[in-house]
């Protein structure tokens, strides 16, 4: 199915109109020996038989609808609202291009403004953009805002190593080539003087992750004033459904909030596409990349909605741009602005408390078990950590093979001295009865 | 014709959706640590399903009309593809479940990489890039990282046409290279004089869309890839102008030795109002070992004349830049862009640029004489055009491009390329008929029409959407990025 | 449209910023030419109190909705003075560029550097050949 509609009589009158006689004398300038190349790709399909093929290559998968998961760790496992699916589905707004052209994208463009609006009141914090691609290259675009914020002088950052471990390794990529030294703490406990003696007057920004990799709260504010009387700006990378319940980061002093808004109405879809955001204090408004959406009028007093600050982004500022982003992640932002707005206040503090719950519940009974132990000295939201009896791969994989439940993250190939600890997540789709399972499970494997 | 903002449908107390009661014992929450206020909004099911629907209304998309802009290859995304995508072996799928559970999805990521490859002349693809600038900025920093590799430390020059968008020098600088801009000829090639100035040690390497922003297919390409070799630089691609050339050449053989591709321009996904996209790269054996990663790599079992499958796993190349991205990059995208290759085949691919490319040079030869056109020449899969009309001085291409739309199409591209003024910048593509493309035609030529004779219903234009122009001005400087409630919002906001 | 205005008590720059010595002091900002250019300013990027800053060496950003321009320090100098006014009222560079849309003020390093610069009737040949 090649979707094109000519007729070869078209073909014919449209060469004729152009002036050459045939499809191929179109490609003339192409140095002869290299045009019209063999191309080796299996034949064509028909729509029948593409659904076919692909549904038995989904179905060399096992996924999540038919398993019981508590598995987490920068994506996760939330309920969708029927809803979202529909109105993401409606084709004016997936077959729309970017709002350049505002008169006809205030349908995109209110959705976004909508967004941005509902990511503040989450966050606590003045101003947020139309989305990054992720929470990790989100993160990137903090450190370049900070370093910005400070006219370029201050070129240190200091890393929390409680911070997602890839989010970290996109962050050393996305800098690889701009003179900027990260500092990453020894230490995954994180005292607050452990990491706040790393910090100097060379110090642009200090980023810290609450809830942690290892699921674990941090109060921030203490952090938020040292940082500030040095003159060194607070980044926290927060999940936005446990902003359901928490105190946010924007209360606490922070200077810059990022994350993944994945959970929020987005599926897991194999680790993409999902959703980073970004939001900021006015102070740095001027200084946020990527895309934003402001409010105005037309020349009639109507409310409406414009892409604004444009001239900081790369297609006018071109190599003076603080980033390259050109694309946000619209429709995924639309997905989260639909499923924050159908859940609602109350909704999003359910989810939540349904999180911590069930959590500690899990929490509890695993760390009754012989041989598990779950240290919750530090408080938490819907993660912990188990230490188990042996290496957690192991474990990960008999569970899996004895009752087919996906039981968690082994933490050994991200942290070297923790083969044996396992990072366990439970959410609003986890029953008791599957916790109980679980709990079952963990025993058998090591019976 | 506005409709309210979401806050301002709700009552307090209202709700959208139930969920289930706690079914756990409640455990004590750290009060200290809790919020007070989550300012959401309280709206009913049917209220939240109104304002979005009322909201794609205000909306125009592919699936309304033609969308002729420029280098964004508005083509046709196959709802196939979208039910695909959404089946729960694909879309219920967590990145972090063990290889094992998840072979039908890395399989489809080694097939989309071979795919790509078998497309390009590339050796090795990697996937994970999120966008077009993302796989720029991945390529930039291969090649930096190439240099690093040999001790060519000194090479920090990356040469840009100046046609290129603005993502090519935004990645350079942001790879820690300084840009160098050069100049296009009168035919809108590069310009080998100036390019001949800067072959020194010094050159780290060269972005070259192609065919370029101008819609144009450079003449002297194998010329330019091999003046840059010859200098110790190397080529990078990018591919945003893709879909004239698939099944027509590769650029590996025409001496790019890196390239980013975007999924949701040639592969049909669709563009979201915004995103997501997917902007996979590919190199050949030079730079493949410096691919972001991880990459999908596929092992075969031995011989045992069993019918065992291979099996898949991903993999970091040998001196991989590093991860761009967390986890693998947007699988959902690739699914689609997969689903759309493997439903035209590689004789379906190359009709489909050869009909982007019959197509763009039927809107140019319609519209010559009736717009100026800067570069008289065979065009590739887009045409640029230039919004003056002799007799209307006082109507530029933004009149023009606002008046298209009470015609019943979206606007082309404005003011891009930067090189020509007043750039009205058209892609068809392939999914375009005759038909469609001949209203188009007439439609600028009645425009241009009024351009003389009624100059007004362009710039009062347009008239039949659903807003009017938009005061840019005062959104830049009396800046509201979100919504407040009446009593909180101030009068100077920032 | 409305003839440019050239103020005969500057000098100019060749990225249309100008200069007029008040005292000891300075006063820097864009001309009447580069507002028109750039449209209706919706912000203006300025630097710190106390910057030292060389012969062109970029002080500051000028924006409008479709353009962002680097301004440059016509001579070497230390900044002493920042106009506050165009952070709530970007729209005086537009309406009043040699006055009330002033950028900055600064301790002039080495007067000689003047000299390099171009005064007005020689800024209105400049203007003239640039349109």
């Amino acid at each position: 199915m090649t979707y094109t509609p000519h007729t070869p009589k078209q073909v014919s009158e449209m060469l004729a109109t152009i002036g050459v006689d045939s499809t191929a004398s179109l490609f003339d300038t192409i140095p002869k020996e290299h045009r019209f190349p063999e191309v080796d790709l299996p034949p064509a399909l028909s729509e029948p038989e593409l659904v076919s093929v692909f549904r038995k290559l989904s179905e060399r998968n096992d996924d999540l609808e038919h398993a019981t998961s508590f598995l987490g760790a920068g994506a996760y496992n939330h309920y969708i609202p029927s809803i979202v699916d529909h109105i993401i589905s409606r084709s004016e707004l997936y077959t729309a291009y970017t709002p350049y052209q505002p008169e006809v994208s205030q349908g995109t463009l209110q959705a976004i403004f909508e967004y941005q609006s509902m990511l503040c009141a989450l966050t606590g914090m003045d101003a947020s953009n139309a989305s990054h691609y992720d929470g990790a290259t989100a993160l990137a675009e903090a450190i370049i805002t900070a370093i910005a914020a400070g006219r370029g002088r201050r070129r240190r950052v200091v890393m929390a190593s409680s911070v997602h471990p890839q989010y970290r390794q996109v962050c050393d990529t996305y800098t690889s080539g701009m003179d900027v030294d990260i500092v990453t703490s020894d230490d995954t406990l994180v005292t607050t003087d452990a990491l706040l003696s790393l910090v100097d007057d060379q110090t642009a920004c200090l980023i810290v992750q609450s809830p942690d990799f290892f699921g674990r709260i941090h109060d921030l504010s203490a952090i938020a004033d040292a940082l500030h009387t040095q003159n060194a700006l607070l980044v926290v990378v927060a999940n936005p459904i446990s902003l359901g319940l928490l105190r946010p980061p924007g209360e606490q002093g922070a200077d810059i909030v990022v994350g993944d808004g994945q959970p929020l109405g987005n599926s897991l879809a194999f680790g993409g596409p999902h959703l980073g955001y970004f939001a900021c204090t006015k102070a740095l408004v001027r200084r946020m990349s990527g895309r934003l959406v402001g409010e105005t009028v037309d020349h009639a007093e109507n409310r409406g909605y414009v892409l604004t600050l444009s001239t900081r982004e790369q297609h006018i500022r071109r190599g003076k741009a603080s980033s390259n982003i050109c694309t946000n992640q619209g429709l995924n932002a639309l997905a989260a602005a639909v499923y924050l707005s159908v859940m609602g206040k109350q909704g999003l503090a359910h989810v939540a408390r349904l999180c911590y719950h069930k959590a500690h519940h899990a929490a509890a009974l695993i760390d009754g078990l012989a041989g598990f132990c779950v240290d919750s000295t530090h408080s938490f939201f819907h993660e912990f950590v188990v230490e188990c009896p042996c290496d957690a791969d192991r474990i990960r994989d008999r569970v899996y093979a004895q009752s087919g439940i996906v039981v968690g993250y082994p933490l050994g190939s991200d942290y070297v001295d923790m083969a044996k600890r396992l990072l366990v997540c439970v959410t609003e789709m986890n029953s008791a009865e599957q916790i109980a399972d679980l709990a079952r499970a963990l025993e058998e494997a090591t019976a | 014709m506005t409709e309210p903002i979401i806050y301002e449908l709700g009552q307090p107390g209202r709700t959208g959706i139930d969920l289930p009661p706690c079914d756990v014992p409640e455990s004590p929450l750290p009060t200290a640590l809790v919020r007070d206020d989550l300012d959401l909004p309280e709206v009913s099911q049917l209220d939240v399903v109104r304002h979005f629907v009322r909201l794609s209304q205000l909306n125009y998309g592919v699936d309304i009309g033609m969308y002729p802009l420029g280098s964004c290859t508005m083509k046709y995304n196959p709802k196939i593809n979208e039910d695909i995508a959404r089946l729960s072996g694909f879309a219920s799928t967590h990145p972090l479940q063990p290889e094992e559970a998840v072979q039908g999805n890395l399989q489809l990521l080694f097939e989309m990489q071979q795919a790509l490859a078998a497309l390009s002349g590339f050796d090795a693809v990697s996937l994970q890039p999120a966008a077009g600038a993302h796989g720029e900025l991945a390529g930039v920093l291969m090649i930096r990282a190439y240099h690093l590799s040999r001790g060519d430390t000194q090479r920090r020059v990356m040469l840009i046409p100046d046609s290129a968008h603005g993502t090519n020098p935004a990645s350079t600088t942001m790879a820690g290279f300084r840009a160098i801009e050069l100049a296009s000829d009168a035919r809108g090639n590069v310009d080998l004089a100036e390019l001949g100035k800067h072959l020194n040690d010094d050159l780290a390497g060269m972005m070259l869309t192609n065919p370029n922003t101008l819609g144009l297919f450079d003449e002297q390409i194998t010329q330019i890839t091999e003046m840059v070799h010859s200098a110790g630089g190397l080529m990078y691609g990018d591919g945003a102008n893709f879909n004239a050339m698939m099944g027509i050449a590769k650029p590996a053989d025409l001496g790019f030795d890196v390239m980013h591709f975007n999924l949701h321009k040639t592969f049909a996904t669709p563009h979201g109002g915004g995103g997501p996209g997917s902007g996979p790269v590919g190199a050949n054996t030079t730079l493949a070992p410096f691919l972001p990663g991880p990459v999908v790599q596929r092992i075969d079992p031995p011989d045992t004349g069993d019918t065992v499958q291979p099996s898949f796993r991903l993999q970091m190349p040998e001196q991989s830049i590093g991860r761009l991205k967390a986890f693998h990059g947007n699988f959902g995208v690739i699914v689609r862009a997969y689903a759309y290759i493997r439903s035209l085949g590689a004789a379906g691919l190359r009709q489909a640029s050869e009909m982007a490319v019959l197509n763009a040079n039927y809107v140019q030869t319609k519209l010559r004489d009736v717009l100026p056109l800067p570069y008289d020449r065979m065009c590739a899969h887009e045409c640029v055009l230039q919004g003056i009309v002799d007799g209307a001085e006082d109507i530029r291409a933004l009149d023009i491009s606002k008046r298209l739309i009470d015609y019943g199409f979206h606007p082309p591209t404005n003011y891009f390329p930067l090189i020509v003024p007043e750039a009205l910048m058209i892609e068809p593509t392939e999914t375009e008929s005759k038909e469609t493309l001949d209203r188009f035609c007439e439609a600028i030529r009645c425009i241009a029409q009024e351009a003389i004779g009624s100059p007004e219903l362009l710039h009062d234009a347009p008239s039949s959407a659903p807003i009017g122009r938009l005061d840019e001005v005062r959104a830049a400087r009396q800046l509201k990025l979100r919504w407040l409630p009446p009593d909180e919002s101030d009068a100077d906001a920032h | 449209m409305s003839p440019i205005k050239i103020d005969a008590s500057c000098r100019y720059a060749q990225n249309h910023e100008w200069i007029r010595l008040e005292g000891d002091l300075a006063v820097v900002g864009i001309s009447d030419y580069a507002q028109d250019q750039l449209g209706d300013i919706v912000y203006v990027e300025l630097p710190q109190v106390g910057d030292q800053l060389a012969q062109a060496e970029s002080f500051g950003v000028v924006e409008s909705v479709k353009a962002a321009s680097d301004c440059y320090l016509p001579v070497a100098g230390e900044i002493t003075g920042v106009n506050e006014h165009l952070e709530s009222e970007p729209e005086l560079v537009n309406s009043d560029p040699f006055g009330d849309g002033w950028f900055v003020r600064i301790k002039i390093a080495d007067p000689a550097q003047l000299d390099s610069l171009m005064d007005a009737a020689a800024y209105a040949t400049f203007c003239e050949q640039d349109s």
